[in-house]
Protein backbone atom coordinates (compact mmCIF):
# COMPACT_ATOMS: atom_id res chain seq x y z
CA UNK A 1 0.00 0.00 0.00
CA UNK A 2 3.17 2.74 0.76
CA UNK A 3 4.69 2.16 -2.30
CA UNK A 4 3.63 2.36 -6.10
CA UNK A 5 4.29 0.06 -8.92
CA UNK A 6 7.61 -0.05 -10.38
CA UNK A 7 9.48 1.09 -7.02
CA UNK A 8 12.17 -1.40 -7.15
CA UNK A 9 12.98 0.09 -10.90
CA UNK A 10 12.59 3.24 -10.42
CA UNK A 11 14.43 3.27 -7.22
CA UNK A 12 17.61 1.38 -8.56
CA UNK A 13 17.51 3.63 -11.36
CA UNK A 14 17.87 6.47 -9.00
CA UNK A 15 20.06 5.01 -6.94
CA UNK A 16 22.32 4.70 -10.09
CA UNK A 17 22.22 7.91 -11.05
CA UNK A 18 23.18 8.85 -7.57
CA UNK A 19 26.31 6.55 -7.60
CA UNK A 20 27.06 6.80 -11.66
CA UNK A 21 28.85 10.19 -10.65
CA UNK A 22 30.82 9.42 -7.52
CA UNK A 23 32.10 6.41 -9.16
CA UNK A 24 33.27 7.92 -12.29
CA UNK A 25 35.62 10.43 -9.51
CA UNK A 26 36.91 7.41 -7.56
CA UNK A 27 37.35 5.42 -10.89
CA UNK A 28 39.44 8.61 -11.69
CA UNK A 29 41.48 8.93 -8.63
CA UNK A 30 42.94 5.08 -9.36
CA UNK A 31 44.21 6.09 -12.78
CA UNK A 32 47.26 7.80 -13.93
CA UNK A 33 46.62 10.87 -15.95
CA UNK A 34 48.15 9.51 -18.97
CA UNK A 35 45.56 7.12 -19.38
CA UNK A 36 42.82 9.34 -18.44
CA UNK A 37 43.64 11.58 -20.64
CA UNK A 38 44.91 9.31 -23.55
CA UNK A 39 41.84 6.87 -23.33
CA UNK A 40 38.08 6.66 -21.82
CA UNK A 41 38.24 3.36 -20.01
CA UNK A 42 35.07 2.26 -17.70
CA UNK A 43 37.65 0.66 -14.93
CA UNK A 44 41.40 1.65 -14.52
CA UNK A 45 43.66 -0.36 -16.20
CA UNK A 46 46.18 0.44 -14.68
CA UNK A 47 45.37 1.13 -11.18
CA UNK A 48 47.65 2.99 -9.04
CA UNK A 49 48.26 4.71 -5.85
CA UNK A 50 50.29 7.59 -6.96
CA UNK A 51 48.06 10.54 -6.01
CA UNK A 52 46.35 9.15 -2.70
CA UNK A 53 50.70 9.07 -2.41
CA UNK A 54 51.29 12.43 -3.42
CA UNK A 55 48.40 13.58 -0.86
CA UNK A 56 49.26 11.90 1.89
CA UNK A 57 53.39 13.04 1.78
CA UNK A 58 53.08 16.95 0.00
CA UNK A 59 52.48 18.93 2.99
CA UNK A 60 50.86 21.52 1.18
CA UNK A 61 47.94 18.83 0.56
CA UNK A 62 47.56 17.01 3.87
CA UNK A 63 48.04 20.45 5.83
CA UNK A 64 44.77 21.43 4.48
CA UNK A 65 42.31 18.15 5.66
CA UNK A 66 44.04 19.52 9.03
CA UNK A 67 43.09 22.70 8.79
CA UNK A 68 39.03 22.15 7.87
CA UNK A 69 39.21 19.60 10.53
CA UNK A 70 40.83 22.21 12.78
CA UNK A 71 37.88 24.69 12.40
CA UNK A 72 35.48 22.16 11.65
CA UNK A 73 35.75 20.73 14.87
CA UNK A 74 35.85 24.18 17.17
CA UNK A 75 33.07 25.17 15.18
CA UNK A 76 30.88 22.34 16.22
CA UNK A 77 31.99 22.92 19.93
CA UNK A 78 31.36 26.07 19.96
CA UNK A 79 27.94 25.74 18.62
CA UNK A 80 26.92 23.15 20.23
CA UNK A 81 28.01 23.70 23.95
CA UNK A 82 25.96 27.07 23.46
CA UNK A 83 22.96 26.06 21.59
CA UNK A 84 22.57 23.33 24.51
CA UNK A 85 21.21 26.27 26.84
CA UNK A 86 19.82 28.21 24.76
CA UNK A 87 17.25 25.23 23.07
CA UNK A 88 16.54 24.35 26.73
CA UNK A 89 15.38 28.14 27.22
CA UNK A 90 13.19 27.83 23.84
CA UNK A 91 11.59 24.45 24.47
CA UNK A 92 10.77 25.37 28.01
CA UNK A 93 10.25 28.56 28.87
CA UNK A 94 8.35 31.93 27.10
CA UNK A 95 10.46 35.28 27.38
CA UNK A 96 10.42 38.72 26.47
CA UNK A 97 11.27 38.45 22.60
CA UNK A 98 11.49 34.49 22.54
CA UNK A 99 9.72 34.16 19.14
CA UNK A 100 11.71 37.07 17.67
CA UNK A 101 15.06 35.34 18.33
CA UNK A 102 14.06 32.60 17.42
CA UNK A 103 12.88 33.59 14.09
CA UNK A 104 16.12 35.72 14.11
CA UNK A 105 18.29 32.82 14.45
CA UNK A 106 16.79 31.09 10.99
CA UNK A 107 17.06 34.05 9.27
CA UNK A 108 20.92 33.36 9.97
CA UNK A 109 20.76 29.98 9.21
CA UNK A 110 19.19 31.23 5.53
CA UNK A 111 21.39 34.70 5.11
CA UNK A 112 23.59 33.90 1.81
CA UNK A 113 27.39 33.70 2.61
CA UNK A 114 28.37 35.89 -0.44
CA UNK A 115 26.43 38.63 1.57
CA UNK A 116 28.87 37.97 4.63
CA UNK A 117 32.23 37.32 2.75
CA UNK A 118 33.33 40.71 2.41
CA UNK A 119 32.60 41.94 6.16
CA UNK A 120 34.06 38.96 7.52
CA UNK A 121 37.16 39.44 5.57
CA UNK A 122 37.18 43.19 7.19
CA UNK A 123 35.79 42.36 10.94
CA UNK A 124 38.82 39.25 11.01
CA UNK A 125 41.33 41.22 9.55
CA UNK A 126 41.18 43.63 11.94
CA UNK A 127 40.72 41.79 15.12
CA UNK A 128 43.86 39.93 14.27
CA UNK A 129 42.42 36.59 13.70
CA UNK A 130 42.46 36.64 9.89
CA UNK A 131 44.28 33.58 8.10
CA UNK A 132 43.83 31.65 11.66
CA UNK A 133 41.21 28.23 12.12
CA UNK A 134 39.39 30.54 14.86
CA UNK A 135 38.14 33.40 12.24
CA UNK A 136 36.39 30.12 9.87
CA UNK A 137 34.96 28.90 13.00
CA UNK A 138 33.55 31.65 14.16
CA UNK A 139 32.42 32.73 10.69
CA UNK A 140 30.60 29.49 10.49
CA UNK A 141 28.84 29.83 13.76
CA UNK A 142 26.65 31.78 11.44
CA UNK A 143 24.33 29.43 10.00
CA UNK A 144 25.36 26.59 12.56
CA UNK A 145 24.31 28.20 16.17
CA UNK A 146 20.82 28.38 14.73
CA UNK A 147 21.08 24.89 13.17
CA UNK A 148 21.93 23.44 16.59
CA UNK A 149 19.45 25.33 18.14
CA UNK A 150 16.74 24.81 16.14
CA UNK A 151 17.07 20.87 16.02
CA UNK A 152 18.07 20.69 19.95
CA UNK A 153 15.17 21.78 20.79
CA UNK A 154 12.80 19.70 18.74
CA UNK A 155 14.86 16.91 20.88
CA UNK A 156 14.63 18.78 24.42
CA UNK A 157 10.77 19.36 23.23
CA UNK A 158 10.57 15.46 23.17
CA UNK A 159 11.48 14.81 26.99
CA UNK A 160 8.40 15.19 29.09
CA UNK A 161 8.64 18.11 31.50
CA UNK A 162 7.60 16.02 34.26
CA UNK A 163 11.15 15.00 34.09
CA UNK A 164 12.29 18.17 35.10
CA UNK A 165 10.01 18.84 37.92
CA UNK A 166 10.86 15.64 39.44
CA UNK A 167 14.47 16.34 39.28
CA UNK A 168 13.88 19.45 40.74
CA UNK A 169 11.31 18.25 43.59
CA UNK A 170 14.88 15.88 44.03
CA UNK A 171 16.88 18.61 44.89
CA UNK A 172 19.05 18.67 41.77
CA UNK A 173 20.14 22.61 41.24
CA UNK A 174 19.95 23.63 37.64
CA UNK A 175 23.42 23.05 36.44
CA UNK A 176 23.58 19.53 37.95
CA UNK A 177 20.26 18.84 36.18
CA UNK A 178 20.98 19.65 32.63
CA UNK A 179 24.66 18.09 32.85
CA UNK A 180 23.25 14.78 34.89
CA UNK A 181 20.04 14.15 33.55
CA UNK A 182 18.84 16.22 30.64
CA UNK A 183 21.76 15.47 28.51
CA UNK A 184 22.22 11.92 29.14
CA UNK A 185 18.70 12.17 27.66
CA UNK A 186 18.99 14.25 24.08
CA UNK A 187 22.21 12.77 23.88
CA UNK A 188 21.49 10.80 20.37
CA UNK A 189 19.81 14.92 20.27
CA UNK A 190 23.47 16.77 20.22
CA UNK A 191 24.98 13.69 18.27
CA UNK A 192 22.58 14.33 15.39
CA UNK A 193 23.32 18.21 16.04
CA UNK A 194 27.29 17.76 16.21
CA UNK A 195 27.11 15.47 13.22
CA UNK A 196 24.79 18.33 10.83
CA UNK A 197 27.45 21.29 12.46
CA UNK A 198 30.85 18.94 11.32
CA UNK A 199 28.59 18.60 7.90
CA UNK A 200 27.85 22.46 6.99
CA UNK A 201 31.19 23.58 8.25
CA UNK A 202 32.70 21.15 6.13
CA UNK A 203 31.17 21.47 2.87
CA UNK A 204 31.24 25.17 2.83
CA UNK A 205 33.53 26.27 0.82
CA UNK A 206 33.13 31.04 0.15
CA UNK A 207 33.73 31.65 3.47
CA UNK A 208 36.28 29.47 4.36
CA UNK A 209 37.97 30.70 1.45
CA UNK A 210 37.53 34.05 2.11
CA UNK A 211 39.07 34.22 5.43
CA UNK A 212 42.03 32.13 5.29
CA UNK A 213 45.28 32.74 2.93
CA UNK A 214 48.84 30.79 3.62
CA UNK A 215 48.37 28.99 7.32
CA UNK A 216 44.63 28.34 7.59
CA UNK A 217 44.19 26.87 3.86
CA UNK A 218 41.07 24.28 3.99
CA UNK A 219 41.32 21.56 1.78
CA UNK A 220 38.76 23.10 -0.28
CA UNK A 221 40.78 25.57 -1.46
CA UNK A 222 43.73 23.66 -2.12
CA UNK A 223 41.80 21.56 -4.46
CA UNK A 224 41.15 24.54 -6.78
CA UNK A 225 45.32 24.75 -7.10
CA UNK A 226 45.09 22.06 -9.34
CA UNK A 227 43.69 24.51 -12.08
CA UNK A 228 45.88 26.69 -12.19
CA UNK A 229 48.86 24.15 -12.36
CA UNK A 230 50.67 23.07 -15.58
CA UNK A 231 48.19 21.33 -17.48
CA UNK A 232 45.21 19.80 -15.12
CA UNK A 233 45.96 17.14 -12.68
CA UNK A 234 42.81 15.13 -13.02
CA UNK A 235 43.94 12.12 -10.84
CA UNK A 236 45.11 14.30 -7.95
CA UNK A 237 41.93 16.70 -7.79
CA UNK A 238 39.91 13.08 -8.02
CA UNK A 239 41.95 11.49 -5.40
CA UNK A 240 41.48 14.70 -2.93
CA UNK A 241 37.60 15.28 -3.92
CA UNK A 242 37.25 11.51 -2.80
CA UNK A 243 39.29 12.20 0.31
CA UNK A 244 36.67 14.71 1.68
CA UNK A 245 33.63 12.30 0.67
CA UNK A 246 34.80 9.80 3.29
CA UNK A 247 34.33 12.00 6.77
CA UNK A 248 30.57 12.07 5.90
CA UNK A 249 30.24 8.64 4.41
CA UNK A 250 31.44 6.82 7.19
CA UNK A 251 29.06 8.79 9.80
CA UNK A 252 26.03 8.87 7.85
CA UNK A 253 25.17 5.13 8.93
CA UNK A 254 25.24 6.49 12.95
CA UNK A 255 22.47 9.44 11.74
CA UNK A 256 20.34 7.50 8.79
CA UNK A 257 17.12 7.63 10.79
CA UNK A 258 17.95 11.60 11.34
CA UNK A 259 19.13 12.49 8.12
CA UNK A 260 15.91 14.30 7.46
CA UNK A 261 15.52 15.68 10.57
CA UNK A 262 18.59 17.46 10.59
CA UNK A 263 18.25 18.79 7.14
CA UNK A 264 14.91 20.08 8.37
CA UNK A 265 15.92 22.17 11.33
CA UNK A 266 14.57 19.48 13.53
CA UNK A 267 11.02 20.06 12.32
CA UNK A 268 9.96 17.09 10.75
CA UNK B 1 1.39 25.70 24.44
CA UNK B 2 2.52 25.00 28.37
CA UNK B 3 5.71 26.95 28.70
CA UNK B 4 6.10 29.38 32.10
CA UNK B 5 7.03 32.72 31.66
CA UNK B 6 10.35 33.18 32.78
CA UNK B 7 12.68 35.50 32.29
CA UNK B 8 15.24 34.48 33.49
CA UNK B 9 15.79 32.31 30.46
CA UNK B 10 17.45 34.66 28.60
CA UNK B 11 20.81 33.97 30.43
CA UNK B 12 20.37 30.75 28.92
CA UNK B 13 20.03 32.50 25.24
CA UNK B 14 22.76 35.21 25.91
CA UNK B 15 25.61 33.04 24.54
CA UNK B 16 24.06 32.21 21.51
CA UNK B 17 22.68 35.94 21.10
CA UNK B 18 26.28 36.73 21.70
CA UNK B 19 28.14 34.43 19.29
CA UNK B 20 25.56 35.32 16.80
CA UNK B 21 25.28 39.14 17.13
CA UNK B 22 29.17 39.03 17.14
CA UNK B 23 28.88 37.03 13.76
CA UNK B 24 25.86 38.44 11.89
CA UNK B 25 24.86 42.01 13.00
CA UNK B 26 28.65 43.52 13.83
CA UNK B 27 28.98 42.29 10.34
CA UNK B 28 25.98 43.82 8.97
CA UNK B 29 26.56 47.06 10.25
CA UNK B 30 29.42 47.43 8.36
CA UNK B 31 27.31 46.52 5.18
CA UNK B 32 24.90 49.05 6.02
CA UNK B 33 27.77 51.50 6.29
CA UNK B 34 29.39 50.70 3.02
CA UNK B 35 26.33 50.56 1.04
CA UNK B 36 25.88 54.58 1.73
CA UNK B 37 29.08 55.47 0.66
CA UNK B 38 31.37 55.53 -1.98
CA UNK B 39 35.35 55.96 -2.17
CA UNK B 40 38.10 57.24 -4.06
CA UNK B 41 40.43 54.65 -2.49
CA UNK B 42 42.70 55.51 0.04
CA UNK B 43 40.31 54.56 2.97
CA UNK B 44 38.52 58.64 2.10
CA UNK B 45 34.59 57.76 2.16
CA UNK B 46 31.96 60.14 1.32
CA UNK B 47 28.46 59.81 1.89
CA UNK B 48 26.55 58.65 -1.20
CA UNK B 49 22.73 58.40 0.57
CA UNK B 50 20.61 56.06 -1.57
CA UNK B 51 22.79 56.74 -4.70
CA UNK B 52 23.31 53.16 -5.54
CA UNK B 53 20.48 51.44 -4.27
CA UNK B 54 18.75 53.88 -7.04
CA UNK B 55 21.48 52.51 -9.26
CA UNK B 56 21.04 48.62 -8.08
CA UNK B 57 17.22 48.87 -8.89
CA UNK B 58 17.74 50.78 -11.92
CA UNK B 59 18.02 48.31 -15.10
CA UNK B 60 19.63 51.06 -17.36
CA UNK B 61 22.81 50.74 -15.68
CA UNK B 62 25.49 48.45 -14.95
CA UNK B 63 25.75 47.50 -11.58
CA UNK B 64 21.66 47.53 -12.28
CA UNK B 65 21.39 45.07 -14.88
CA UNK B 66 23.80 43.17 -14.35
CA UNK B 67 22.27 42.45 -10.65
CA UNK B 68 18.68 42.24 -12.12
CA UNK B 69 19.46 39.98 -14.75
CA UNK B 70 21.12 37.26 -11.92
CA UNK B 71 18.00 38.15 -10.45
CA UNK B 72 16.21 36.78 -13.09
CA UNK B 73 18.69 33.98 -13.90
CA UNK B 74 18.45 32.57 -10.30
CA UNK B 75 14.74 33.06 -10.02
CA UNK B 76 14.37 30.53 -13.25
CA UNK B 77 17.16 28.38 -11.98
CA UNK B 78 14.86 27.90 -9.03
CA UNK B 79 11.67 27.06 -10.48
CA UNK B 80 12.85 24.80 -13.05
CA UNK B 81 15.18 22.67 -10.11
CA UNK B 82 11.59 22.43 -7.82
CA UNK B 83 9.87 21.59 -10.79
CA UNK B 84 11.82 18.74 -11.01
CA UNK B 85 12.99 18.21 -7.72
CA UNK B 86 9.53 18.21 -5.84
CA UNK B 87 8.01 15.67 -8.03
CA UNK B 88 11.15 13.56 -8.29
CA UNK B 89 11.47 13.33 -4.45
CA UNK B 90 7.85 12.09 -4.14
CA UNK B 91 8.21 9.41 -6.21
CA UNK B 92 11.31 8.44 -5.21
CA UNK B 93 10.14 8.67 -1.64
CA UNK B 94 7.28 6.31 -2.85
CA UNK B 95 9.51 3.75 -3.75
CA UNK B 96 11.44 3.48 -0.62
CA UNK B 97 11.26 -0.68 0.01
CA UNK B 98 8.74 -1.37 2.92
CA UNK B 99 11.48 -3.10 5.38
CA UNK B 100 14.66 -5.03 5.90
CA UNK B 101 18.04 -3.87 5.41
CA UNK B 102 17.29 -2.50 1.87
CA UNK B 103 15.82 0.78 3.94
CA UNK B 104 19.21 1.60 5.63
CA UNK B 105 20.77 1.25 2.29
CA UNK B 106 18.72 3.08 0.37
CA UNK B 107 18.74 6.13 2.97
CA UNK B 108 22.55 5.93 3.73
CA UNK B 109 22.80 6.07 -0.45
CA UNK B 110 20.32 8.81 -0.56
CA UNK B 111 22.00 11.01 1.77
CA UNK B 112 25.48 10.66 -0.09
CA UNK B 113 25.03 13.32 -2.06
CA UNK B 114 23.94 15.70 1.00
CA UNK B 115 27.34 14.94 2.42
CA UNK B 116 29.55 15.47 -0.23
CA UNK B 117 31.35 19.26 0.17
CA UNK B 118 29.87 21.99 -2.56
CA UNK B 119 32.94 22.61 -4.13
CA UNK B 120 33.35 17.84 -4.90
CA UNK B 121 30.12 18.19 -6.13
CA UNK B 122 31.15 20.71 -8.54
CA UNK B 123 34.17 18.67 -9.28
CA UNK B 124 32.48 15.35 -9.88
CA UNK B 125 30.52 17.30 -12.31
CA UNK B 126 32.86 19.10 -14.19
CA UNK B 127 34.89 15.98 -14.50
CA UNK B 128 32.16 13.57 -15.31
CA UNK B 129 30.32 16.21 -17.71
CA UNK B 130 33.61 16.65 -19.68
CA UNK B 131 33.42 15.57 -23.64
CA UNK B 132 36.91 14.38 -23.38
CA UNK B 133 37.50 12.61 -20.14
CA UNK B 134 33.76 12.38 -18.58
CA UNK B 135 31.49 9.30 -18.99
CA UNK B 136 28.79 11.46 -19.32
CA UNK B 137 30.28 14.05 -21.78
CA UNK B 138 31.89 11.15 -23.68
CA UNK B 139 29.07 9.61 -24.04
CA UNK B 140 26.75 12.20 -25.06
CA UNK B 141 29.13 12.90 -27.63
CA UNK B 142 29.52 9.21 -28.34
CA UNK B 143 25.99 9.29 -29.41
CA UNK B 144 26.26 12.06 -31.73
CA UNK B 145 24.71 14.79 -29.49
CA UNK B 146 26.67 18.38 -29.55
CA UNK B 147 27.26 18.70 -25.55
CA UNK B 148 30.14 20.60 -24.24
CA UNK B 149 29.13 23.22 -21.37
CA UNK B 150 32.25 25.25 -21.36
CA UNK B 151 31.10 26.82 -24.40
CA UNK B 152 27.45 26.47 -25.22
CA UNK B 153 25.13 28.28 -22.76
CA UNK B 154 22.51 25.66 -22.68
CA UNK B 155 24.19 22.53 -22.19
CA UNK B 156 25.83 24.25 -19.41
CA UNK B 157 22.79 24.92 -17.97
CA UNK B 158 21.49 21.83 -18.02
CA UNK B 159 24.42 20.64 -16.29
CA UNK B 160 24.06 22.76 -13.77
CA UNK B 161 20.24 21.87 -13.31
CA UNK B 162 21.17 18.15 -13.57
CA UNK B 163 23.79 18.65 -10.61
CA UNK B 164 21.83 20.23 -8.64
CA UNK B 165 18.73 17.44 -9.13
CA UNK B 166 21.25 15.24 -8.39
CA UNK B 167 22.88 17.04 -5.17
CA UNK B 168 19.74 17.96 -3.30
CA UNK B 169 16.44 15.72 -4.73
CA UNK B 170 17.21 13.27 -2.03
CA UNK B 171 16.38 15.66 0.62
CA UNK B 172 12.96 16.22 -0.71
CA UNK B 173 12.60 12.51 -0.69
CA UNK B 174 14.07 11.87 2.57
CA UNK B 175 11.76 14.64 4.04
CA UNK B 176 8.63 13.19 1.61
CA UNK B 177 9.98 9.38 3.43
CA UNK B 178 9.70 11.26 7.45
CA UNK B 179 6.50 11.92 6.38
CA UNK B 180 4.93 8.89 4.88
CA UNK B 181 6.61 6.65 7.90
CA UNK B 182 4.07 8.94 10.47
CA UNK B 183 1.08 7.79 8.62
CA UNK B 184 -0.48 5.27 10.44
CA UNK B 185 -0.69 1.60 9.50
CA UNK B 186 -5.09 2.09 9.80
CA UNK B 187 -5.20 4.75 7.75
CA UNK B 188 -4.15 2.07 4.56
CA UNK B 189 -6.46 -0.93 6.16
CA UNK B 190 -9.48 1.47 6.43
CA UNK B 191 -8.30 2.52 2.59
CA UNK B 192 -8.09 -1.38 1.86
CA UNK B 193 -11.72 -2.01 3.05
CA UNK B 194 -13.15 1.08 1.26
CA UNK B 195 -11.37 -0.16 -2.23
CA UNK B 196 -9.33 2.83 -2.92
CA UNK B 197 -7.26 2.99 -6.05
CA UNK B 198 -3.75 3.59 -5.45
CA UNK B 199 -4.03 6.92 -6.77
CA UNK B 200 -7.02 7.32 -4.57
CA UNK B 201 -4.79 6.83 -1.34
CA UNK B 202 -2.30 9.21 -2.44
CA UNK B 203 -4.42 12.15 -2.83
CA UNK B 204 -6.68 11.45 -0.02
CA UNK B 205 -4.04 9.86 2.37
CA UNK B 206 -0.13 10.44 1.64
CA UNK B 207 -0.55 13.84 -0.02
CA UNK B 208 -2.36 15.85 2.57
CA UNK B 209 0.17 13.92 5.37
CA UNK B 210 2.61 14.86 3.58
CA UNK B 211 1.95 18.56 3.13
CA UNK B 212 3.92 19.90 5.95
CA UNK B 213 6.85 18.22 4.87
CA UNK B 214 6.94 19.18 1.46
CA UNK B 215 6.36 22.88 1.98
CA UNK B 216 9.29 22.96 4.48
CA UNK B 217 11.09 20.94 1.59
CA UNK B 218 10.06 23.38 -0.98
CA UNK B 219 11.22 26.27 1.22
CA UNK B 220 14.66 25.02 1.99
CA UNK B 221 15.03 24.16 -1.64
CA UNK B 222 13.76 27.63 -2.57
CA UNK B 223 16.21 29.14 -0.33
CA UNK B 224 19.02 27.57 -1.25
CA UNK B 225 19.10 27.28 -4.37
CA UNK B 226 18.30 31.39 -3.92
CA UNK B 227 21.79 31.52 -2.64
CA UNK B 228 23.74 29.23 -4.63
CA UNK B 229 27.63 29.79 -5.41
CA UNK B 230 29.79 26.91 -5.39
CA UNK B 231 28.70 24.66 -7.46
CA UNK B 232 28.04 26.28 -10.82
CA UNK B 233 31.16 28.34 -9.95
CA UNK B 234 33.20 25.18 -10.33
CA UNK B 235 31.37 23.99 -13.19
CA UNK B 236 30.70 26.68 -14.98
CA UNK B 237 32.34 29.79 -13.40
CA UNK B 238 29.67 31.95 -14.29
CA UNK B 239 30.07 30.84 -17.69
CA UNK B 240 30.16 30.59 -21.08
CA UNK B 241 29.64 34.62 -20.57
CA UNK B 242 27.22 35.56 -18.38
CA UNK B 243 24.91 32.74 -18.74
CA UNK B 244 25.17 30.78 -15.27
CA UNK B 245 26.10 34.02 -13.36
CA UNK B 246 23.56 33.85 -10.49
CA UNK B 247 23.31 36.67 -7.70
CA UNK B 248 25.89 34.89 -5.39
CA UNK B 249 28.40 34.83 -8.12
CA UNK B 250 27.88 38.04 -9.19
CA UNK B 251 28.14 39.75 -5.59
CA UNK B 252 31.34 37.86 -4.90
CA UNK B 253 32.85 39.44 -8.24
CA UNK B 254 31.70 42.79 -6.94
CA UNK B 255 32.52 42.38 -3.58
CA UNK B 256 36.23 40.58 -3.48
CA UNK B 257 36.65 40.28 -7.71
CA UNK B 258 36.87 44.50 -8.32
CA UNK B 259 36.45 45.08 -4.42
CA UNK B 260 33.36 47.60 -5.46
CA UNK B 261 32.50 48.24 -1.75
CA UNK B 262 29.59 50.57 -1.86
CA UNK B 263 28.14 48.52 -5.04
CA UNK B 264 28.76 45.11 -3.07
CA UNK B 265 26.93 46.85 0.12
CA UNK B 266 23.81 47.43 -1.45
CA UNK B 267 23.36 44.34 -3.22
CA UNK B 268 23.57 42.69 -0.33
CA UNK B 269 21.15 44.34 1.71
CA UNK B 270 18.57 43.99 -1.16
CA UNK B 271 19.49 40.60 -1.26
CA UNK B 272 19.23 39.85 2.07
CA UNK B 273 15.98 41.56 2.07
CA UNK B 274 14.67 39.09 -0.22
CA UNK B 275 16.19 36.29 1.74
CA UNK B 276 14.49 37.25 4.73
CA UNK B 277 10.85 37.97 3.38
CA UNK B 278 10.90 34.06 1.98
CA UNK B 279 12.42 33.31 5.54
CA UNK B 280 9.39 34.84 7.42
CA UNK B 281 7.11 33.09 4.98
CA UNK B 282 9.05 29.37 6.27
CA UNK B 283 9.15 31.05 9.72
CA UNK B 284 5.08 31.39 9.99
CA UNK B 285 4.54 27.91 8.29
CA UNK B 286 6.58 26.47 10.33
CA UNK B 287 5.42 27.97 13.77
CA UNK B 288 1.39 27.60 12.70
CA UNK B 289 2.23 23.99 11.47
CA UNK B 290 3.27 23.17 14.78
CA UNK B 291 0.50 24.97 16.78
CA UNK B 292 -1.98 22.63 14.62
CA UNK B 293 0.05 19.48 15.13
CA UNK B 294 0.01 19.97 18.78
CA UNK B 295 -3.64 20.31 18.49
CA UNK B 296 -3.95 16.98 16.28
CA UNK B 297 -1.78 15.06 18.67
CA UNK B 298 -4.10 16.29 21.69
CA UNK B 299 -7.39 15.35 20.04
CA UNK B 300 -6.00 12.30 18.57
CA UNK B 301 -6.25 9.45 21.39
CA UNK B 302 -9.97 10.25 22.31
CA UNK B 303 -10.92 10.34 17.82
CA UNK B 304 -9.24 6.67 17.29
CA UNK B 305 -11.40 4.51 15.26
CA UNK B 306 -12.10 2.02 17.55
CA UNK B 307 -11.58 -1.37 15.56
CA UNK B 308 -8.50 -0.77 14.52
CA UNK B 309 -7.45 0.48 17.81
CA UNK B 310 -8.57 -3.13 19.17
CA UNK B 311 -6.78 -4.73 16.86
CA UNK B 312 -3.19 -3.36 17.21
CA UNK B 313 -1.34 -2.09 20.59
CA UNK B 314 -2.29 1.37 20.86
CA UNK B 315 1.31 3.63 20.80
CA UNK B 316 1.52 2.24 17.00
CA UNK B 317 -1.69 4.72 16.34
CA UNK B 318 0.26 7.90 17.62
CA UNK B 319 2.81 10.11 15.34
CA UNK B 320 5.93 8.89 16.58
CA UNK B 321 7.82 12.43 16.39
CA UNK B 322 5.75 14.69 18.73
CA UNK B 323 8.34 17.24 17.97
CA UNK B 324 7.67 20.64 16.50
Amino acid sequence: MHSIPGRRLIMGLFLIFLLLPIYWLVNMSFKTNGEIISTMTLWPHAPTLQHYRRIFTDESWYSGYINSLEYVVINTLISISVALPAAYAFSRYRFLGDKHLFFWLLSNRMAPAAVYALPFFNLYSAIGLFDTPWAVALAHCIFNVPLAVWILEGFVSGVPREIDETAFLDGYSFPRFFVRILVPLIASGIGVAAFFCFMFSWVELLLARTLTSVNAKPIAAVMTRTVSAAGMDWGLLAAAGVLTIIPGALVIWFVRNYIARGFALGRV
Amino acid sequence: MDKTVNQKAWFLVLPVFLVVAFSAVLPLMTVVNYSMQDTFGNNQFFWNGVGWFKELLDPSTDLGGRFLASLGRNLFFSLVILAIEVPLGIVVALSMPRQGWTVAACLVTLALPLLIPWNVVGTIWQIFGRPDIGLLGYTLNAMGIDYNYVSDAVDAWVTVIVMDVWHWTSLVALLCYAGLKSIPEAYYQAAQIDGASRWAVFKAIQLPKMNRVLLIAVLLRFMDSFMIYTEPFVVTGGGPGNSTTFVSIELVKIALGQFDLGKAAALSLVYNLIILIVCWIFYTVMTNAGVERKAQTAKEPAAEPKPAGALQPAPALTPKEGVA
